[in-house]
């Protein structure tokens, strides 16, 4: 019912928009902003599809009012340039592709926290991004791949 | 989702008088994560929902005369991360650290969690085993509430309309005390778990037990503290009878209803071998 100006910034550029106080985060980013690289999977904060950065950390975009990104940074898989992208493709990290912008937001937010992770700690870290193709085999591969290579 | 009215105080006076102004029909919010899940599934209907996350106060963790205090905005990740809840409990830091998945962890509160009173939440086990009291205020004043007294029924919480959970605090543990969380979780480690047991053990030079605190979730329909078996322990040496005792008391303690990741009885069941199992890690 009511309505809120927000601003923060996506992928480095600012926005400044309105909406209603029942406008979820991943229809913000998808609907109003046409930032559909994110996607909206299970709606519940299980599969991983909808993740993006808030200030650095991975949330679920499914599970987030608009209204409570006022003031922050967001990242989007539109404002990923890494090797990760590259390194999945190498490595077989994606088939069908649906999960592959919430699995490559939640690896780079992890190499941002932990440069070093350790390979149980990728493998925790990507537990919450589900994919039904890969056996996660290839993207844990493809993580690994970008944190040696630093 | 129906729409609703959205208001975001920017300190605690302000938010209590918001509250105060239509309790019944206000519901607060800290991280969201289950609240907003509630909403979208039209399972409440709030006409107006009080955000916190502008009250920077209610984020502090910190150590102070009285033990530890944790902010009831304060994630669970960020509760993982923290020096001093480490320094209080390593099993604490841990129990936060097997919440669900990393997104939940950085979104999800301690005052969120422990105000939607889900039975089978991880945090409020580890904290009723570590004598947690939940600190609220309304316009009128503020209140103590035990951990235990905190929890009275399936997502429901002694709360009073017009009152906000500000924080937890844990009082010093004793000395030399050992604590430890255990999840059962059969399916997936994002899960919830089938049964948990949280257990902090203090024995005496001579190696009796001198202080025996044990919580369960998934295990009724609150998180529950097994008195019981705790004063079975208390004053004995940890032996292996001992040890079995206390884990059968604390599964007769339990009242666990038929659900998707498990029957009651097998719960009850489970509960005994993870009480056990959890005691003779720390005993």
């Amino acid at each position: 019912m009511s309505e809120h100006r927000i601003r923060f910034t996506l992928n480095g550029e600012t926005v400044d928009v309105r909406v209603p106080a029942e406008r979820l985060l991943v229809d913000l980013l998808r609907y109003d902003l046409g930032k559909t690289g994110t996607k909206d999977g299970c709606s519940v904060g299980v599969c991983g599809l909808c993740t993006v950065q808030v200030d650095g950390a991975p949330m679920s975009a499914c599970l987030l009012l608009a209204t409570q990104v006022d003031g922050t940074q967001i990242r989007t898989v539109e404002g990923l340039a890494t090797p990760l992208q590259e390194a999945f493709i190498d490595e077989g990290g994606f088939q069908c592709g649906i999960c592959t912008p919430g699995q490559l937001v939640a690896a780079d937010a992890l190499l941002r926290a932990k440069p070093r992770a350790t390979d149980a700690e990728i493998a925790d870290w990507q537990m919450g991004n589900l994919c039904r193709c890969t056996g996660y085999y290839g993207i844990a591969r493809a993580i690994a791949k970008v944190r040696d290579a630093r | 989702m129906r729409p609703f009215d959205y208001v975001e105080p920017e300190t605690l006076d302000e938010a209590l008088e918001i509250l105060a102004g239509d309790p019944d029909d206000t519901l607060v919010m800290a991280g969201g994560t289950s609240l907003v899940i509630l909403m979208k599934q039209d399972l409440v209907r709030p006409e107006r929902v009080l955000g916190l996350r502008r009250i920077a106060e209610l984020r502090e963790i910190r150590t102070t005369d009285a033990g530890l205090s944790l902010g009831a905005l304060a994630t669970h990740g960020a509760l993982a991360r923290s020096q001093a809840v480490r320094d209080h409990a390593a099993a604490l830091a841990a129990t936060f650290a097997a919440v669900a998945t990393v997104r939940i962890r950085e979104q999800a509160t301690l005052g969120g969690n422990l105000a939607h009173a889900d039975p089978a939440q991880d945090p409020p086990v580890t904290l009723l085993a570590l004598d947690g009291v939940v600190i609220a205020r309304s316009r009128f004043g503020e209140r103590r509430i035990p951990l235990d007294a905190l929890f009275v029924d399936f997502f429901e919480t002694s709360l009073e309309p017009g009152e906000i959970l500000l924080r937890v605090e844990l009082p010093p543990l004793p000395a030399g005390a050992r604590a430890t969380y255990k999840k059962f979780l059969p399916a997936t480690l994002d899960d919830y778990a089938t049964v948990s047991v949280a257990a902090v053990i203090a024995t005496d030079a001579s190696g009796v037990c001198t202080h025996a605190r044990i919580a369960l979730g998934g295990a009724a329909t609150v998180p529950l503290r097994a008195r019981e078996a705790e004063r079975s322990l208390t004053g004995r040496r940890l032996d292996d009878a001992a040890i079995r005792e206390a884990a059968a008391l604390a599964a007769a303690a339990t009242d666990p209803i038929d659900d998707l990741r498990g029957s009651a009885d097998y719960k009850r069941a489970m509960a005994e071998v993870w009480t056990e199992r959890a005691l003779r890690e720390i005993a």
